[in-house]
């Protein structure tokens, strides 16, 4: 499951970043402000009609990410852990 | 051959503040250095470099050195590239830091510690400081410091960045330590290299895992939101309020930019004058009279008048800023910006623009992407600055009846309101078009930008950036446009008018010339030739075309109502056609040396001001062109 396909204020944890072959730099880039693997993550709003950009928490900050970046983030329901 | 550089550095320790954007940092440095500031660019790159001075209780002095914010020491941006080399020791012209203050914000210590793991191995002397332990503490955070330190066998000092004794205990710390031997607070090996792609990936995963491992062993692994921050976003980023409230924000600010500068712009004019009266009465009639009153007095006043516009458009920037509502306001526009290839980010600077392009294009030195920033940059000139409005207001009072159309709504305000419409649909049609033309390996443009906690603004703080701004503003209108000023003036006053010459000076000078020239290239856009004159003084400052073209058409230059004893020449003499071609000219001309001259420092060389400068002329006359000729097709030539 990817962070564009949950629900809004429901929490999950970081699994993995899969960046397109195109643009690697992206993984480290979001590793970098706090989407490491184990972190807890929730998306507080998806923009108008879901299509972003994204408000998304993960640890203690918040962030916008366009929906093309959650896309790259592999989550898990926080409840599995 | 390479040429070796020598620096010298004064023996005052220096000490670099490092912490994550948002951090509080900032606010510390202000604390610990208060107006001791000076702000400047890093050698040889755009990123702002702010150093300030303190003097400890010893009566020694250091030197501070706040760090651009970075979420890494593997450089992802311009900023955190800086960051990298000042503490590597390897940025031109700077001094390796004796110590490193690690900023963390004890609100989001997860994320800060990583950075604090990096700094530890860059082996330089290191303490840390955690700010922001008040909102910590009221939001039941209970952080041990004796713990943390350690955990991180470093010294942990506390600081409140918003409380004025707030930095009293990192003060008493660095007056207490021996400058001369540093070495206890130093963890790594002093040769560190800057992080490759494979170590960085390394360092990330085991920098998690210990990061984790402190959490848990202060028991801090728990996540508290902020429930304030929270509870506004509900109303500030709702999907139908948020952008309502936006709209409503902005046109208060433009509200105010514009009415609550009049009176000090009324009071730089009226000094301006009074001060070329005097000197004109003091000075016989020479060309150095008229050099200092006709050239430097009056293209410094033109463009020194729209300094309280700028603050006054910069206080509500930075009080938005601090507040954190500023990205949020991108985070609401980013998908309109989005349409046309840009992001939220370029908000800030197309904001600014609308009173002077200049501070907007200094202002996209926050664009992280490079190509964003281009096109940011490209665009700026085309948001309504408020140099064009003279202009505007004398053509459309000239040519524009008076009158009521429905629902109250006045023919000339919205004739303006369409002049400023057309700039921005332009710019987007421009943006549209880089979009496409830009290569594919940068379409991938990121957001990722942080929203942090709201906060009251200081009141310090504010003060302290908008007296940056303004500094940084004059410095410029004292060096290149003083320079482009005195240059233009030559052109419009020498050669000299020969003997029982009929028309007016200006007619004879090279500026005349130029004009006269230029009535060929104006013309099929109907531009007579007073026109075409008075637009070459008018690269200067925008507005200056208004008293040029009191001076060609022989009024007394001094007049202080050019533009009144104007109106009744030009309604008469010039066709309604010409009249609306001008206004389209002006709309998209790049009809401003000073923002080409901003845009070749910021991109830091010749290419992107000449695609500007001719993409800009292009599209103006491209406009006008059409303007002119559907008029006459009209039949209002």
């Amino acid at each position: 499951m990817h962070l564009d396909q949950v629900d809004v204020n429901a929490a999950y944890r970081v699994c993995a970043i899969d960046a397109p072959k195109g643009a690697p730099q992206i993984k480290g880039q979001l590793e970098d402000i706090g989407f490491l693997p184990g972190e807890q993550v929730t998306v507080l709003r998806k923009g108008l009609l879901g299509k972003g950009p994204y408000m998304v928490r993960v640890g203690a900050s918040t962030f916008a990410l366009r929906k093309s970046e959650a896309r790259m983030i592999a989550v898990e329901s926080a409840s599995h852990v | 051959m390479s040429e070796s550089k020598v620096h010298f550095f004064s023996s005052e320790p220096l000490v670099a503040l490092l912490g994550n954007p948002n951090c509080g940092k900032t606010a510390l440095f202000n604390l610990l250095t208060g107006s001791r500031q000076k702000v400047a660019n890093y050698s040889g790159v755009t990123v702002e470099r702010k150093e300030g001075r303190l003097t400890l209780e010893s009566g020694k002095n250091i030197r501070i050195l706040d760090l651009p914010g970075a979420y890494s020491l593997y450089p992802r941006s311009l900023d955190e590239k800086v960051t990298c080399n000042v503490l590597l020791g390897r940025a031109e012209g700077e001094k390796r830091p004796d110590l490193v203050i690690c900023v963390l914000s004890a609100m989001n210590l997860r994320r800060n510690l990583r950075l604090v793991l990096a700094a530890k191995r860059l082996g330089l002397p290191c303490i840390v400081v955690l700010n922001m332990l008040d909102i910590a503490k009221r939001q039941g955070l209970q952080i041990d410091t004796a713990a943390l330190s350690g955990e991180l066998g470093l010294p942990v000092l506390t600081s409140i960045g918003i409380q004025s004794d707030g930095a009293d205990e990192i003060k008493q710390f660095l007056a207490n330590l021996d400058w001369r031997n540093l070495d206890g607070l130093r963890t790594g090996t002093s040769d560190a290299t800057l992080e490759n792609v494979a170590s960085h990936i390394a360092h990330t995963e085991t920098d998690n895992i210990q990061v984790q491992r402190i959490l848990q062993n202060l028991k801090l692994d728990q996540i508290i939101p902020d429930q304030l921050s929270d509870r506004l976003d509900a109303v500030l980023l709702h999907p139908v309020l948020g952008p309502i409230i936006l709209v409503a924000l902005l046109f208060c600010i433009f509200q105010a930019v514009f009415s609550w500068a009049t009176v000090p712009m009324d009071l730089i004019k009226s000094s301006v004058e009074y001060l070329g009266m005097h000197i004109g009465a003091l000075l016989p009639d020479t060309w150095l009279r008229s050099l200092l009153i006709n050239g430097i007095l009056a293209g410094l006043g033109g463009v020194v008048i729209f300094l309280p516009q700028i603050l006054i458009l910069f206080f509500f920037i930075l009080l938005l800023e601090e507040s954190g509502y500023l990205p949020r306001a991108a985070y609401l526009l980013d998908r309109v910006m989005g349409s046309v290839g840009l992001s939220g980010r370029s908000f800030i600077p197309l904001l600014s623009s609308f009173a002077c392009a200049i501070p907007g294009i200094m202002a996209t030195r926050s664009i992280s992407n490079a190509r964003d920033r281009m096109v940011t940059i490209l665009i700026a000139p085309m948001m309504t600055c408020s140099a064009r409005l003279p202009v505007y207001a004398l053509l459309i009072s000239a040519f524009i009846p008076e009158q009521k159309l429905w629902a109250g709504i006045d023919l000339q305000g919205l004739v303006l309101f369409l002049l400023y419409l057309a700039g921005i649909l332009g710019a987007m049609v421009v943006a549209w078009i880089l979009k496409r033309f830009t290569s594919a390996q940068f379409k991938m443009n990121a957001l990722m930008m942080e929203l942090p906690s709201y906060h009251l603004p200081r009141l310090g703080n504010l003060a302290i950036s908008l007296w940056q701004r303004a500094e940084i503003f004059l410095r410029r209108v004292g060096g290149i446009i003083l320079l482009m000023t005195i240059g233009l003036w030559v052109l419009s006053s020498f050669p000299f008018p020969p003997e029982g010459a009929t028309g007016s000076p200006i007619q004879y000078s090279f500026a005349g010339m130029i004009g006269q020239a230029l009535t060929h290239v104006f013309s099929p856009i109907g531009f007579n030739w007073q026109i075409s004159i008075a637009l070459v003084p008018g690269m200067a400052a925008r507005e200056v075309v208004v008293s040029s073209l009191a001076t060609v058409y022989a009024l007394s230059s001094s007049s202080i109502d050019a533009s009144e004893a104007l109106i009744p020449l030009i309604s008469s003499g010039w066709s309604l056609a010409t009249a609306l071609s001008l206004l389209a000219w002006f709309v998209f001309a790049p009809q401003c040396l000073s923002t080409i001259a901003a845009v070749k420092r910021e991109t830091g060389g010749w290419k992107i001001p000449v695609i500007m400068l001719s993409y800009l002329f292009g599209l103006a006359y491209l406009a006008s062109f059409i303007t002119y000729r559907l008029a006459i097709f009209l039949g209002l030539g």
